[in-house]
């Protein structure tokens, strides 16, 4: 480090090294509306002390983001901030945008969640960190750039000197993330505010960026407020919580405390929701019912009284205060956190833990049940062509290479990977019941590339697709009653009997009957995506094929959509094909899960042989980079970090796929590694179980 | 207004047990366009404007086309309601019968255009291939040829009785850039997971395009429509004005305004009262149309304000606490009154 900025740090030292960095209190922040106004966030107070790391977690909505806006004086013009934010016993609020900008940048510094658009297209990466350094330090260009390409070393970008010349769309997310983060930290700051860093990357990827978070906490000894809804990134990252619910903090405390004795039903409903990839027997989550409340007009009580099972009357008088847990600077919200104390509660007594019925045909030997799907190496090739006028083809995407899945009746596959690795075009190509260009796609024993029109309907009948977004796989213009009506009739249901049919669809998915009428806009995420499961369900299909149908949805309203499907597959003997890249849901839904990287099949077997005892490198990689939400474990693990990203699906590397990325790779010695580089590793059984890896030096491996 | 407030009550009282409404598309979006204070009151004038254009050379003293030799540029009096023309004829009964061609015209090649605007676009935008290449070039073909010209030789081979064979010729003429618009939405349309999803179920094409693709453009749809409303009058007045189009003895609004035009300074009653009835009947569809969007896009504001006091539950609504069986507990004032 160079003597500015340690001039800087002295400069911050003599408040006292004791006295908070900085310090909130009282934030209240309101967006006047008609026709009330939306009171986002409400009474917000917090401590940060030199080098602490406080998580800051909530659902979407619970005024997170908000807060952390206000702290860098980001809100538009509209908004109304009242309370003090103070930077070393300085206050900020009130300070104008000119006298702000001097603090920004180089005192609190932001990582915002979307890297695209926090960096300007039209200059190099180096040119912008460069130029954050100018604003705040005197240097000269070259000095600068010069210090720009040391931070692009600092967040592990390879080839920094060249890198540093290139323009933000030439990098991955991943890397525009370390962008973001090499810029942050540019002038040394006091605080840094990373809001939801890692939402929008890959699992793996997002252990890489935490990793350089971690670095970058280091080498500038800086405090970080760390804004997510993962409660696992939390647990091995934090040394402090702040639970927010309806723009108020409702618990906080050390992350122990919060995990392990918490206070506040709601996080001890939220920790419950979250399915755990540690755990391998199937407790069905605890959902938490309902949805948040609007910040417009809010109720007296206690905001989160409508869903709480301990409720009583009294919560409804007036909103409790944060009152700490005796012996501890561990403080909750809840009239009645003496009580759960004193019984010493856990989730699963104050919350009605739901009952999913048994599964009847799980007693059934596998080999005995029908197979519902059957894939033979399927291939799905997109070709690259170039010009206008004269299309020619430069290239191929190999973005299915060969691929084998099974399914049999009643079992839940999960097919896992990151994006770009070919899950969703698998599965497109499923869908579409044509003949594939290679492979065989068989769907209840009839082969889709000898069904005539007559026979593809009626593998339609048994065959259903549930898709990610909600509110986009729905028709706006239809009301809920249509659109659960629309497979009925496209498959001549009686039509006297049609209504009946809609509305008993409706109450299997938990939904009242009044709600036919509406239409899809005036439904909860939730409950849209319950629509979307009612009108997969309405012929009584075989094989539904869920596309990652909970990740756009918060997690505890994912628990009850992942609870609704467990129910629903024992109760009417359905088949799932899961496909999704969030591995604990896999783990907690799935019987057999099959990982996919770049168009392959690298590994298949039952969920708890793969996730207990992978064999290969990527699975292993892939599974210990997924953060638990529970401390202890979180911080007994170590990750194995992948190098680099995705290699582009048009140029796969010779040999094994995954080599470029290898951990195992870089171990072999020369001779072992010609194998990996010249041969493709076919997908080989471990033992005398069905778990297979496709890799030439398979070795099972516990990294969970 | 009133009605909105008896739909509410309709709905309120609705328990449970009942018999949930679930209207179908059609009578849903009626039951809107009802609520909808501004397309009440266009619908209104036309339809005063159709009653007197029927009504009107009914109840007037004087026959279309018979001329009073005794007033020749008279303004309004008892009499004459609007004046008389240089001839002689009653300008009252001579704009009713004109304004019957007018309205018809002008609604009928909307409708026609748009509707054939739509059908062509979203085929050639959902089906892509050989149908797109095809219905482009048939598009392509009508948008070089010159219009002009082609109606003005056709029109005067026509009888003056065969106002159909006009109406054909103007929708002929004015569906091609919509239907490419058309086309473009569709196109992307076709990728959204509805969409699909409509497929995977098995729907037929043509089935997908009626039910997902044409209702989700119908904003562009219901402007385009009411843009030809004003488009095809206008059309068949510059025509009529040129001779090509209503010939005589029959009239329109466009052949009226034409005749109006040059004693219009002097004599100003020969132009104002067809001039102003274009212009109401222009704004009366333009009316009609905005209520008709609102009413066929649930996501429309005005439409939004509207539904959120009788269902305050709607955005927050129960969902059943777990997976299990049993019924739904309502959180909706009306549903915990008379749940079981």
């Amino acid at each position: 480090m160079t003597t500015t900025e340690t001039g800087i740090t002295a400069a911050a030292d003599t408040v006292g090294a004791d006295g908070p960095v900085l310090e909130v209190t009282d934030l209240h922040v309101t967006f006047p509306g008609e026709p009330d106004d939306v009171r986002a966030v409400r009474g917000v107070s917090y401590q940060l002390r030199k080098g602490e790391v406080l998580g800051i977690v909530g659902e979407s909505g619970s005024g997170k983001s908000v807060t952390s806006l206000a702290v860098m004086g980001l809100l538009p013009e509209g908004a109304e901030v009242t309370g003090s934010v103070r930077l070393h016993g300085e206050e900020l609020l009130g300070r104008s945008d000119e006298q702000l900008a001097k603090v920004r940048g180089k005192r609190i510094a932001m990582v915002f969640q979307d890297p695209l658009q926090a960096l300007t297209p039209v200059y190099t990466v180096g040119d912008q960190i460069a130029e954050a350094v100018l604003i705040h330090s005197r240097r000269t260009k070259a000095q600068a750039w010069a210090r720009a390409v040391e931070l692009l070393k600092l967040v592990g970008i390879p080839n920094a000197e060249q890198r540093a010349k290139a323009f933000p769309h030439e990098f991955s997310g991943g890397m525009r993330q370390r962008v973001m983060i090499a810029m942050a930290i540019a002038n040394d700051p006091d605080v840094i505010i990373c809001d939801e860093p890692t939402t929008a990357l890959d699992v793996t990827i997002q252990a890489q960026v935490l990793e350089v978070l971690k670095a970058a906490q280091r080498e500038t000894g800086a405090a970080i407020v760390m804004i997510t809804h993962d409660l696992g990134v939390i647990a091995g990252f934090v040394d402090r919580v702040l639970v927010m619910y309806a723009g108020r903090p409702v618990e906080t405390g050390a992350v122990d405390d919060i995990y392990y004795r918490g206070r506040m039903p709601y996080t001890m409903g939220l920790l419950g929701s979250v399915p755990r990839l540690d755990l391998g027997e199937r407790a069905p989550l605890v959902p938490i019912e309902g949805n948040p409340p609007s910040l417009t007009r809010l109720p007296p009580g206690c905001p989160f009284q409508p869903r709480c099972p301990l409720a009583i009357d009294a919560c409804g008088e007036r909103e409790p205060e944060l009152v700490a847990v005796p012996g501890s600077d561990h403080q909750a919200a809840c009239i009645r956190a003496g009580e759960i104390e004193a019984n010493n509660w856990g989730v699963t007594d104050i919350y009605p833990v739901p009952e999913i019925p048994e599964d009847t045909i799980a007693q059934v030997p596998r080999a005995d049940r029908q197979v519902v799907l059957d894939i033979e190496g399927l291939i799905k090739h997109h070709p690259l062509t170039k010009g206008v006028v004269f299309r020619r083809r430069v290239g191929t995407v190999y973005a299915v290479d060969g691929i084998d899945l099974e399914i049999r009746e009643g079992e839940t596959l999960g097919l896992v990977g990151e994006s770009g690795c070919g899950k969703t075009t698998t599965l497109m190509e499923i869908l579409e019941l044509r003949r594939p260009a290679r492979g065989r796609v068989v769907v209840l024993g009839r082969s889709t590339d000898r069904i005539g029109a007559g026979e593809r309907m009626r593998v339609r009948r048994d065959l259903s697709v549930v898709f990610q977004d909600p509110m986009a796989s729905l028709d706006p213009r239809m009301t809920a009653y249509d659109i659960i009506a629309e497979p009925l009739l496209a498959h001549n249901h009686p039509k006297d009997r049609l209504r009946s049919r809609v509305m008993e669809l409706l109450d299997l998915v938990g939904l009242s009957a009044e709600y036919a009428g509406r239409y899809p806009q005036e439904f909860s995420g939730g409950q849209r995506q319950r629509i979307g499961i009612a009108r997969a369900l309405a012929l009584e299909p075989k094989l539904v094929v869920l596309d990652e149908p909970v990740s756009a949805l918060d997690v505890s309203i994912q628990a009850g959509i992942i609870n609704l499907l467990e129910d629903l597959k024992a109760r009417l003997r359905l088949s799932y094909l899961f496909v999704a890249h969030d591995l604990s849901v896999v783990r907690h839904i799935a019987d057999r899960v099959a990982v996919m990287y770049l168009g392959k099949i690298v590994e298949q077997g039952e969920v708890d042989r793969v996730y207990g005892a992978p064999a290969h490198p990527y699975t292993q990689a892939l599974l210990s980079a997924i953060p638990i939400p529970d401390p202890e474990k979180e911080r007994g693990r170590s990750r194995i970090l992948l190098s680099g990203d995705l290699p582009s699906p048009a140029n796969p590397p010779s040999g094994c796929r995954f080599r470029t990325r290898c951990p195992k790779f870089l171990t072999l010695s020369e001779d072992e590694r010609t194998a990996c580089i010249d041969t493709e590793p076919p997908l080989r059984g471990i033992g005398d179980t069905d778990h297979g890896a496709a890799c030439h030096y398979a070795e099972e491996r516990e990294v969970v | 207004m009133t009605q909105q407030a008896e739909l509410l009550v309709d709905d309120q009282e609705k328990g449970p047990e009942s018999e949930f409404e679930t209207p179908g598309r059609w009578r849903t979006v009626w039951r809107q366009l009802l609520k909808s204070r501004q397309a009440m009151i266009g619908l209104a004038v036309l339809a005063v404007l159709f009653l007197m254009a029927y009504i009107g050379p009914l109840i007037s003293p004087w026959e279309f086309g018979e001329p009073d030799f005794t007033a020749f540029y008279q303004p309004p009096s008892p009499e004459h309601w609007w004046g008389t023309t240089q001839t002689g004829q009653d300008i009252f009964t001579s704009t009713m019968v004109g304004l019957q061609k007018s309205l018809i015209i002008g609604l009928l090649v909307a409708v026609v255009s748009t509707t054939v605007a739509a059908v062509v676009g979203a085929f050639a935008g959902y089906l892509l291939g050989l149908t797109d290449k095809a219905l482009m070039w048939v598009t392509d073909l009508l948008l070089v040829l010159p219009t002009f010209v082609i109606l003005s030789i056709l029109a005067p081979r026509l009888d003056s009785g065969s106002w159909l064979i006009f109406v054909v010729l103007l929708s002929a003429f004015l569906w091609m850039v919509t239907a490419k618009m058309v086309r473009g939405m569709a196109i992307s349309l076709k990728e959204r997971e509805y969409v699909l999803a409509a497929r995977y179920m098995g729907l037929p094409a043509w089935k997908i395009i009626f039910r997902h693709i044409i209702p989700n453009m119908s904003s562009l749809l219901i402007v385009d429509a009411t843009i030809n409303v004003v488009a095809a009058i206008l059309a068949e007045t510059s025509l009529s004005y040129f001779g090509f189009g209503i010939q005589p003895p029959d009239v329109s609004l466009g052949s009226l305004i034409a005749a109006g035009t040059r004693p219009a300074p002097t004599h100003p009653w020969t132009f104002w009262f067809a001039a102003v009835l274009l212009i109401v009947t222009v704004l009366a569809v333009n009316l009609v149309g905005d209520g008709l969007r609102d009413a066929l896009d649930p996501r429309a504001k005005a439409r939004r304000r509207k539904r959120r006091r009788p269902a305050p539950a709607a955005a927050a609504g129960p969902v059943r606490p777990a997976a299990g069986t049993g019924r739904v507990q309502g959180t909706s004032e009306k549903a915990a009154g008379k749940a079981p």
